[in-house]
């Protein structure tokens, strides 16, 4: 058992503070959920309507809690009590929490907290959880503290610390998406570049919709992104810094190129290069601009993505006659790893490095799958007249994809759906919205 | 630029374009080659053939888009008899540029489809060059899937989508 000072970790970050409040320990294992293939029923928690400290924090309050319960409801795994069924009403942070009351309710969780608006008009939350039926706090308190224009984003914090605790892997709801936002007609697409935070909110666009952009892609920091744009007359790669969005070109190079991705130091650009009839894969230094040839084939050859520890790519081609993936280390052959019915494309790999994503045609239907990095247990999670080009969380829990529809009318929208396949909802954009990217959790 | 004119040459050169496989970079056209000229005009009995300088006769006359099969950027020979058509009316205006877009039907990812769109383009590009044209002359680009022309989700717009337009540009000799 430990009793820490009221700064127990103080942890500095660019936006956040981040305090560990003191709170006992108990030597019961805490509360873990296991997620198995299998269907699970989403865990029964309560989060008490966070206290607040000051007069003119209650909104702030209110919506900090509605974040977070909708953050960790929406991750499919946690089913939310209403307030209106609690028998206890937390006033005060600091009051013991009366688990019998909580047990009344078959919450197995609860998470309380507390707001503070401070005079300088930052904010500050402080949140415990709680396992409820061993009556033990989960982890130690903790206090984030960060701008009011950063509201969402400690709020996200606070989800992804309970998630954590309570799934035992990394969270992902402090992240954004990149995506390319879409209006007019189909024949004639306006596309601009954007970003919002990993739920919707806060969309922002990056490019002006006077050319038309494709497939962003993080940096691994997360500053960055790399994607594909029709500026100069004919697709060529670039890359923007998204806080000042100034962009420059990759490369020096007639040739067309699309489909990049960075490389996990950040120091490499994976593309394909189209010369001639023939698209292949090539690995650009991002600083220097020396380029080395990766693959050789005549065929097309795009699509690439690196493995987390940058040994390996995977990537589609159809040097087999139709279109598969293929996997092959930065110096070997590529070994075909999809056999399966139909057409495999736009591979890419998990964070984790388990799991390679994919999506798949099989005659005119779409899905979006997982396989292993070998091939084998290939899943399909969804399916629709088009599905296409799955991004990872950041901790290779879910995907999102987008979904186009049907028809003249037809157009795309972003969706996600648990890795197990579970949980497939819509991911709102205030535009139609295709080519997601999911950042890496922000620092 | 909107210009009209009459011209035996042309006329040979047209005619010749009319029939698929024809080298039209060989001006030795004979008499049985002008029996079925592909575009003509009957003018108080006489009949003349003519070549508009223009975008539009380009478009509407020679014909600027050719079709391709399900995934596939092979010249056919209904491609072949567009392009040469479009190769000898280039050889006939050489201050007009060419640029070939590769276009695709929106079946199929979106990366796969720009490689497809800059296949079936430079298809078109290699025809083109094999029937004369300057290679300096032919750039191409792909669309992959972007800019569909017929915007149904059926095999009938599909099939019309799956295409390579030769887009004209004036060269502006300075």
């Amino acid at each position: 058992m430990t009793i820490r000072a009221t700064i127990a970790i103080a942890a500095s970050f660019a936006i956040f503070t981040v305090n560990s409040i003191a709170l006992a320990q108990g030597d019961n294992p805490p509360l873990r959920i296991e997620i198995t293939e299998g269907v699970i029923e989403p865990v029964p928690i309560a989060t008490a309507p966070f206290v607040a400290e000051t007069v003119d924090a209650a909104a702030v309050a209110d919506e900090i809690t509605s974040i977070i319960v909708d953050d960790l409801v929406g991750s499919g795994l946690f089913r939310n009590i209403p307030p209106a069924a609690h028998i206890a009403k937390v006033t005060n942070f600091d009051s013991p929490v009366q688990y019998s009351d909580w047990k009344a309710i078959n919450a197995e969780a609860l998470i309380t907290g507390s707001v503070e608006v401070l005079p300088d008009q930052g904010i500050s939350v402080k949140f415990r959880l709680f396992d409820v039926f061993i009556e033990n706090p989960i982890g130690d308190g903790m206090k984030f503290t960060g701008s009011r224009g950063n509201l969402r984003r400690l709020a996200h914090k606070v989800a992804d610390v309970v998630y954590s605790r309570m799934i035992g892997e990394e969270g992902y709801f402090d992240s954004r998406v990149a995506f390319v936002s879409e209006s007019g007609p189909k024949g004639n697409r306006v596309k601009r570049l954007a970003i919002m935070d990993y739920d919707g909110a806060n969309v922002q666009y990056l490019t002006s919709g006077r050319s038309i952009v494709l497939a962003p892609r993080f940096s691994p920091d997360g500053q960055r992104l790399i994607y594909t744009s029709y500026e100069s007359g004919v697709p060529r790669v670039y890359i923007m810094d998204i806080a000042t969005q100034q962009r420059r070109e990759l490369i020096e190079t007639v040739d067309m190129s699309f489909a990049p991705r960075f490389s996990p130091d950040g120091r490499k650009a994976v593309l394909s290069l189209a010369r001639g009839s023939n698209t292949d894969i090539f690995e650009f230094d991002i600083t220097t601009g020396n380029s080395r040839q990766f693959t050789f084939a005549n065929s097309i050859e795009t699509a690439p993505s690196y493995s987390p520890d940058g040994r390996s790519i995977v990537f589609e081609s159809d040097r087999s006659g139709s279109q598969q993936i293929y996997v092959q280390p930065l110096n070997g052959r590529a070994d075909r790893i999809s056999f399966g019915q139909g057409r495999y494309g736009t591979p890419v790999w998990s964070p984790r490095g388990d799991y390679i994503a994919f999506t798949k045609q099989i005659g005119d239907r779409f899905h979006i799958g997982v396989m292993r990095t070998d091939g084998s247990e290939e899943r399909l999670l969804s399916e629709s007249f088009l599905d296409e080009g799955p991004t990872w969380s950041p901790n290779g829990r879910v995907l999102m994809f987008f979904r186009e529809t049907r028809g003249e009318f037809g157009a795309p929208f972003l969706v996600s759906v648990d890795v197990t396949g579970r949980n497939l909802k819509r991911v709102p954009t205030p535009e139609f919205a295709s080519d997601p990217a999911w950042s890496p959790l922000l620092k | 630029m909107k210009k009209t004119f009459l011209c035996a040459c042309l006329a040979i050169a047209a005619a010749l374009a009319g029939c698929a496989g024809t080298d039209v970079g060989g001006l030795g056209a004979n008499d049985s080659e002008l029996e079925a000229p592909p575009v003509g005009i009957e003018d108080g009995g006489t009949q003349y053939l003519y070549s508009e300088i223009t975008e539009e006769y380009f478009e509407a006359e020679i014909g600027h888009k050719v079709y391709f099969a399900v995934d596939q950027s092979a010249i056919t020979e209904e491609i072949a008899f567009t392009l040469d058509r479009q190769a000898g009316w280039l050889l006939e205006n050489p201050n007009y540029d060419a640029l070939v877009e590769g276009h695709t039907d929106e079946q199929g990812t979106r990366e796969y489809n720009l490689a497809l769109g800059a296949r079936r383009a430079n298809s078109v590009r290699d025809y083109l060059i094999d029937k004369g044209i300057a290679g300096n002359r032919i750039r191409i680009v792909t669309y992959g899937k972007e800019r569909p022309e017929s915007l149904c989700s059926d095999e009938a717009c599909w099939s019309a989508n799956r295409r390579a337009v030769t887009v004209l540009t004036e060269r502006i000799v300075i």
